[in-house]
């Protein structure tokens, strides 16, 4: 077995952009979840609508500072409009309205109606939306080889990519720790516990639960972006198993810590990463064909995540004490 | 309130006001604090909650008593606006409050606690006080990202509930998890939070349920000190012994109306409260009174059971 080539591979997924932006896409999911407690099961949703808005707007010509406000404009309106009828219900029809509406978004996206705009299900092609972004690098063109890593500097899965994802992963991560310690977040922790008692001690339990779905999917539009940059907006690929992984993701590293969702990103994808390159070194082609392996990776990725969050349901960065007291 | 510089002796003055006041369903009180006028809640068929007129006296403990299934909870509900009434209305200081809000109501200066203790179990007890604060300018997202703007007022609620917090006992539990104390703590941090905001009117609902008899004579003083410090309290009981001992005045309520009014002495004599308790449910027992100080026990059951 190469043990230098699966390892490579491993630290290779570890700094991937995709890894940034699960990472990102988990942090506004932990500030509707471990911060508010809102069930939101269509996170992808708010990630294809960024890849769409930013995408649409930059093949339409806009400049990308404007394709990113369209971006966030497109998910805070999302966000408002699932917001306004089922925020006021108990919080587990939050989770029934945006899985579907997550998949409206994908639906709608992929239905011929609007080849001329989404490309329907064959998607929108990168390059007809990159090019503002990469014209943005200070990098010259060319490839660069950093120890057992050759990236393009600037095209598609790009340094560039990797270092614009991790520094906005790095600023959201600074957001949430400033918004978490602050009286605004614990309002919203007051909320996830209680919202009855929040709201008889006077606060506008409604508004802060709809200003925390808008900037949970405010971020995940951005995470959306960053997605769609190494590769095409492509609806299906960016569906509901998305969102689970991003909910795994969450789970995996803490909710309601600031780096949780970044370590359960790395842990992730590097984990999934070891798995299947082990098993293509190390299991015969006989015995399982490389399809197969692609498949069994999930399968063992899926127990040991059951295993986890059976025996450390907290996530690895997760506070065991706020989370073992007995809430009935 | 009255503008004297003196401290008023509001448990004189509410005794003195409440003499005076006739002992019939919806008396018209000296100085009400809130008045409520037919105010109904249907559930299906069923009326929960059918109360004509009320008035509550301000700077006095009211006690809401009846037996279980009177509409207590339901008309507190109503209220401070957690429920929407069938028709009704009712005024807080002057002001209309139907249909208003239950952020909004508490706002006002009308803060509820509730029968199943609303404790926030995974913050600590010091958050869960932090949180009852008003006029915190950071529980707005924007300026919660930059501290300056809030923390010289987040130094101020925290040296307040750092006090209420000594006055109930709790300053000890202060970095403890909510959800590790016991319930008769969770009570009394509740009424400490709800207090955070300085409230013209706090309604207790059920403070001693659940409560073992060694807190119930501290919560009893705590209740006390409210009044003595000019807070009107409304506070839902069916356990009349505990009543007797602390409230000025007490309106019973039974099949969501309003049958019988008084103070704790004579109400407990009126036929309709003993029609009430003892003739649909003559075996329920009313409370263990020997653990409290004062009188010795029950003298509802014994004597004047007809």
């Amino acid at each position: 077995m190469d043990w230098t080539r699966i390892l490579t591979n491993v630290l290779g997924e570890m700094l991937a952009p995709t890894t940034a932006a699960y990472a990102l896409a988990a942090v506004g999911l932990n500030i509707h979840f471990g911060l508010t407690g809102l069930l939101n099961m269509g996170q992808a949703g708010f990630m294809l609508l960024g890849a769409y808005g930013f995408a649409i707007a930059t093949i339409a010509g806009w400049p990308i500072w404007g394709a990113v406000l369209v971006a966030i404009a497109a998910s805070a309106l999302f966000a408002l409009l699932l917001g306004i009828p089922t925020l006021k219900l108990r919080g587990d029809y939050l989770a029934i309205v945006t899985i579907a509406a997550a998949e409206i978004v994908r639906l709608i996206g992929r239905s011929t109606a609007l080849t001329s705009l989404t490309g329907a299900s064959s998607g929108l092609r990168g390059d007809s939306y990159k090019t503002t972004f990469q014209n943005l690098s200070p990098f010259p063109t060319g490839t660069t080889t950093i120890g057992p890593f050759s990236y393009s500097n600037n095209f598609s899965n790009s340094w560039w990519i990797r270092l614009v994802g991790w520094a906005i992963v790095l600023i959201a991560c600074l957001f949430v720790y400033l918004l978490i310690r602050s009286p605004w977040g614990r309002v919203l922790k007051g909320i996830r516990e209680d919202e009855e008692a929040v709201r008889s001690l006077g606060k506008n339990v409604f508004a802060y639960k709809m200003q925390s779905l808008v900037l949970g999917g405010v971020i995940g539009a951005v995470a959306g972006i960053v997605y769609v940059m190494p590769r095409a907006v492509q609806p299906d690929s960016m569906g509901r198993p998305m969102t689970f992984f991003v909910w795994t993701i969450l789970l995996l590293g803490g909710a309601a810590t600031v780096f949780g969702p970044v370590l359960g990103s790395i842990v992730f994808w590097a984990g999934l990463m070891l798995i299947k390159s082990v098993m293509r070194d190390g299991v015969s082609d006989s015995f399982i064909s490389s399809g197969q392996i692609e498949q069994l990776g999930w399968v063992i990725v899926g127990v040991t995540l059951m295993l986890l969050v059976i025996f450390r349901p907290q996530g690895v960065l997760g506070d065991k004490k706020e989370l073992a007291i007995n809430v009935r | 309130m009255s503008a004297e510089p003196t401290p008023i002796d509001f448990r004189s003055a509410a005794a003195r006001d409440l003499q005076f006041v006739e002992r019939t369903p919806g008396a018209v009180k000296p100085d009400p604090i809130l008045v409520a006028d037919s105010v109904t809640r249907h559930f299906g068929g069923i009326a929960a909650v059918d109360v004509a007129h009320l008035e509550v006296q301000r700077n006095a403990i009211t006690a809401l008593i009846g037996p279980n299934g009177a509409g207590k909870t339901t008309l507190f509900n109503l209220i401070t606006g957690f429920d929407r009434p069938s028709s009704g209305r009712w005024t807080f200081e002057g002001r209309s409050l139907a249909g208003v809000a239950a952020a909004r109501v508490a706002r006002s200066g009308m803060v509820r606690t509730f029968q199943l203790t609303k404790a926030l179990n995974r913050m600590t007890v010091i958050e869960n006080m932090r949180l009852g604060a008003t006029r915190q300018p950071g529980e707005n997202m924007f300026a919660a990202l930059v501290p300056p703007l809030w923390q010289p007022r987040e130094r101020e609620i925290t040296a307040q509930a750092e006090e209420l917090l000594a006055r109930f006992k709790l300053l000890d539990k202060r970095d403890d998890f909510a959800g590790s104390l016991s319930g008769g703590q969770r009570k009394l941090l509740e009424m400490a939070r709800a207090l955070m905001s300085k409230p013209t009117m706090i309604m207790l609902d059920e403070p001693m349920a659940g409560v073992n008899p060694a807190l119930t004579q501290s919560l009893l003083g705590h209740i006390q000190a409210l009044r003595d410090d000019g807070t009107t309290v409304l506070f839902v009981e069916h356990d009349m012994h505990m009543v007797r001992h602390i409230s000025d005045w007490v309106v019973v309520m039974a099949e969501g109306a309003i049958v019988a009014e008084g103070p704790p002495d004579s109400v407990m004599k009126d036929p309709a409260v003993i029609d009430a308790y003892l003739g649909a449910h003559h075996d329920t027992d009313l409370g263990d009174d020997s653990l409290l100080e004062d009188e010795p026990t029950a003298s509802i059951t014994g004597k004047d059971a007809p």
